[in-house]
């Protein structure tokens, strides 16, 4: 892929980072509940609008970013490369990110860095792109953020994905910190939100 | 003085990197493009600016919205020329893509925005067939003659000033 293909960056970079940043910011204060990542940000291919907006946010030269098996065949690695900067892992263990288009090939999550009992910061952030944010299967989640419990309504794939974080439990303070994404709106599912009666 | 080093620095690398028209138009074509970077990154902005308008520009997005940044800057010392890192200069960039494919780079020393977004969008025109003669001729060619004509003036007046030191020879015995 030359870089004539490549799509363009944020339109206003410092103001859609600071709004993109925010909205993640405020999805991982309040695990399960929806927000909106609005940003001028032209249609990048294989990634949502958020995946994208995110990825140009969050991402530099110090975060090794893991791609799926299908991303890493499309020209994204590019695309992230010419916007910012940031490697692409080979070992997902090696990943401060990891951007997951298709459920299936999402990795066991012990294949991520779970970062280590004195750095529990250095494990990998999973940005995986769901099929439906607010429609589908209803799960209750409490912990840190939620004020008792709360409702996600969510078509993931795979769709054990929230039993599978219950690894979270027996790591912390080491873990997965998952931010689900559909088109524009996103969920964070930190390490610390547990699925009730999980 | 170290900014001024810079420049001087900046343009050396700029000279050192000699068109060589090449049999291969690929070759002649970054040739082409290197000799405009030549010109354009000592041009003032609002000449290049102003003389980009009296062209009719096609659609084109910004791939890279210009933004400002640091290099550093590196320079050799000594005999055999060792490098050693000079420190870092003010540097801005843009990228901009044309509705027809090209792509095309600016960088310009200082924190103008502007001028590495309009670098960007000449080195872009430079590549396609329908603009490049048009660039040429009308921004790039009059930005050449201008830089040319005061540096030759600068020349003439430090010239100007030589003073030759035949009475200062001392006479022994």
């Amino acid at each position: 892929m030359s870089v004539i293909e490549l799509s363009a960056g944020f339109s206003d970079k410092v103001l859609s980072a600071q709004s993109t940043f925010r909205s993640v910011m405020e999805a991982i204060a309040r695990p399960g509940s929806l927000h909106r990542v609005t940003t001028g940000i032209g249609a990048v291919p294989g990634l949502m609008p958020a995946t994208a907006a995110i990825a140009l946010t969050l991402f530099d030269h110090d975060t090794p970013v893991w791609l799926d098996p299908q991303l890493a065949a499309s020209g994204v690695a590019e695309w992230l490369k010419f916007h910012t900067g940031a490697p692409v892992a080979t070992e997902s263990a090696d990943a401060s990110f990891a951007l997951v288009t298709a459920g299936a090939s999402l990795p066991a999550l012990e294949n991520f860095a779970l970062g280590s009992s004195e750095y529990p910061d250095r494990s990998t952030t999973v940005i995986l792109q769901v099929e439906s944010l607010g429609d589908g299967r209803a799960c209750e989640l409490r912990g840190p953020g939620i004020d008792g419990v709360t409702t996600l309504n969510a078509t993931i794939a795979p769709d054990d994905l929230l039993e599978r974080l219950a690894v979270n439990a027996n790591l912390f303070p080491r873990g997965i910190d998952v931010v689900l994404v559909h088109d524009d709106t996103i969920v964070a599912i930190p390490r610390t939100t547990r699925l009730v009666g999980g | 003085m170290a900014r001024r080093y810079q420049v001087v620095y900046y343009h050396r690398q700029l000279e050192l990197g000699k068109i060589e028209v090449d049999v291969n138009g690929e070759t002649a074509r970054q040739g082409w493009r290197k000799a405009a970077m030549r010109v354009l990154a000592h041009a003032p902005t609002a000449e290049i600016g102003s003389r980009l308008d009296q062209i009719e520009l096609p659609a084109h997005v910004q791939l890279r919205e210009p933004e400002n940044g640091l290099v550093m800057v590196r320079g050799r010392v000594g005999g055999d020329g060792a490098p050693f890192n000079l420190g870092e200069a003010t540097v801005s960039r843009a990228a901009v893509r044309l509705a027809s494919g090209e792509v095309g780079f600016g960088y310009a020393l200082g924190r103008d925005r502007e001028k590495a977004r309009l670098i960007a969008l000449c080195d872009a025109l430079i590549q396609t067939e329908a603009h490049a003669d048009l660039v040429e001729t009308q921004v790039i060619a009059p930005l050449r003659k201008a830089m040319a004509a005061s540096r030759a003036q600068a020349a003439a007046e430090a010239a100007a000033t030589r003073v030759d030191f035949y009475t200062m020879v001392r006479g022994e015995g």
